[in-house]
């Protein structure tokens, strides 16, 4: 279906117009209401979190959020969470669990915020935590990739039941860039690093990593939001349909089944 | 290296007039073996190689804690040939095809008698029963591909089922970029293991050797129930460069080593090498159900 190469994708989610996540928010959800702080240290403006409703389904929504323009990333730090952005979006991942909501995770960031802050706060336990807590929470956790799905940072919101990529959309160990200058000692060749590593919604299909992939607006989703909004739409409420009719333990073991099962190696 | 060659720099500078008639010697045979001394890459510290080996490669004058092998480190942690190892025979694919990856594992397999950058198995450790897994720097840098993703998860698997302590030596540069998304995959999968070994109620230890970074960091060691460090090593999510990258500027000298960590409140203790046996053991028994 997409012909693009993996560094042909990476211009189009690099594209200054490419919808974040506020546009898509309100064209997925009805009486939205954001929820904010960890209720340890502070509020990250990396993540946004909120209740409203998908269809008539209320939901929990967690997100890494990049901005529109320079004010806006500022305010969000370029999409990079701090360690507080996880444990904020943990915080209501229990309390969905808490009032039986599913919880839609959207995520885009290059990756987890790399700093001083960061790492004198936990950045690493910050992340372990999520992915922890994310396998055993009781409640459907449906996550969409909408653009980059930068490494460690990505998965913090990434462990869940089911999980879709936009068709441009890249979910890597490593950025392009980081991978181009441990190998070739040269960040400038982050293009061939983006074939190397094999980063596209159909190799991630291939590795069992990618459930679904979204289609997005002919072009990009920067031509059309709302068609890829109502593609995004549909996935979500297929997803949970699938999910929500699921018993708990049914849900929980198919989830750990579902990352206990990825890995290539052999045994002789 | 050859005793000669010791001087051969100032030799050739006094006898600079005499053009190239020295050379002509034949060399003395004096061989000096590489690794007879070990300088200490942080104090510079000279010692020989056989008193720091007794010492548990611990350099006497500032306590710095070399990188070990694995089995080195088993040899000083668990009861003598309690070990039975699991999974032995598992290696890595190439799954997304990164070229040179099968011949670096090969050559490094020669070279470290590896077959990846984990041992696990089953030990005594002053006859307490445990699970253990030691994670070796020496097979690029204890990267977290496959094969170390699916050995751990077994391990914490196997704890769990015979209801056994486990113990974590987790030293690592992160994720392996050679395969991909599937080693950040590897992340969830043993979080996932650790999770359900610490439901059914047993102790999971996590000591932090040098390094201790990246994937390795944001998963299962981090997630211990009491969490060691060895003395100033470094532990932390980003790497140093990457931060000084960022912020445009110098980090401290003492940024993301164990006391760091200790400080800000991620690591439990710091425990010398030397006492690190004694420690793990005595806080097994704490955990001995009556």
């Amino acid at each position: 279906m997409n012909n693009l190469s993996a560094c042909q994708r990476l211009d189009i989610i690099r594209n200054k117009n490419r919808p974040t996540v506020r546009d898509y928010i309100p064209l997925l959800f009805n009486d939205f209401f954001e929820m904010h702080g960890d209720r340890y240290y502070g509020d990250d403006g990396a993540v946004i979190g909120g209740i409203g409703y998908f269809g008539d389904i209320p939901v929990t929504v967690l997100s890494t959020v990049k901005g529109r323009n320079l004010d806006e990333n500022k305010q969000s730090n370029f999409g990079m969470p701090h360690p507080e952005g996880y444990r904020k979006a943990l915080r209501l991942a229990k309390q969905a669990e808490k009032f039986h909501r599913p919880v839609i995770c959207l995520v885009d960031t290059s990756g987890a915020f790399c700093g001083i802050e960061a790492e004198e706060r936990g950045q690493g336990e910050a992340i372990a935590k999520n992915l922890t807590e994310f396998m055993i929470l009781k409640t459907p956790i449906i996550t969409v990739i909408l653009g980059e799905g930068g490494s460690g940072g990505a998965l913090g919101l990434a462990v869940c039941d089911e999980l879709a990529m936009l068709e441009n959309a890249i979910y890597s160990v490593i950025s392009p860039r980081g991978c181009a200058s441990i190998l070739w000692k040269d960040a400038s060749r982050e293009r061939e690093a983006c074939e190397v590593l094999r980063i596209t919604s159909e190799d991630l299909t291939e590795f069992g990593i990618c459930d679904y992939t979204i289609e997005e607006a002919i072009g990009g989703a920067h031509n059309d939001v709302e068609q890829t909004a109502e593609h995004i739409s549909e996935f979500i409420s297929g997803a949970l349909e699938r999910n929500l009719q699921k018993g708990l333990d049914e849900l929980l073991n198919q989830r750990y089944t579902k990352f206990r099962k990825m890995g290539e190696f052999q045994e002789f | 290296m050859v005793l000669e060659d010791l001087f051969s720099v100032v030799k050739t500078r006094f006898n600079s007039d005499q053009k190239n008639e020295d050379k002509k010697k034949p060399k003395a045979k004096t061989k000096i073996p590489n690794d007879l001394m070990f300088k200490c890459p942080r104090c510079s510290n000279v010692v020989f190689m056989d008193e720091f080996t007794n010492m548990g490669k611990v350099c006497p004058n500032c306590n710095y804690h070399a990188r070990i092998t694995a089995r080195e480190r088993l040899d000083i942690t668990i009861d003598k040939g309690s070990f039975k190892e699991f999974d032995k025979n598992m290696i890595s694919k190439n799954p997304i095809g990164f070229d040179g990856y099968p011949e670096k594992q090969i050559d490094l397999r020669a070279k470290t008698g590896l077959n990846d950058a984990v041992l696990t198995g089953e030990a005594t450790i002053r006859g307490m029963r445990i699970v253990i897994g030691v994670m070796d720097s020496h097979f690029m840098m204890g990267s977290m591909g496959s094969v170390v993703g699916e050995k751990i998860t077994r391990a914490f698997e196997f704890a769990t089922e015979n209801k056994l302590p486990i113990i974590m030596f987790c030293c690592s540069g992160g994720a392996r970029m050679q395969e991909g998304t599937i080693s950040l995959m590897q992340m969830a999968k043993t979080c996932g293991a650790a999770q359900k070994h610490s439901e059914v109620g047993c102790l999971y230890i996590s000591v932090m050797t040098d390094p201790t970074t990246g994937g390795v960091t944001a998963s299962f060691a981090s997630v211990g129930d009491i969490i060691i460090a060895e003395p100033k090593v470094l532990i932390g999510f980003a790497g140093r460069r990457v931060i000084e990258g960022t912020i445009k500027q110098r980090l401290p000298d003492n940024f993301q080593s164990a006391e760091f960590l200790l400080e800000h409140g991620f690591v439990d203790m710091i425990v010398d090498r030397r006492k690190i046996r004694r420690t793990i053991a005595h806080l097994i028994k704490l955990h001995i159900k009556k």
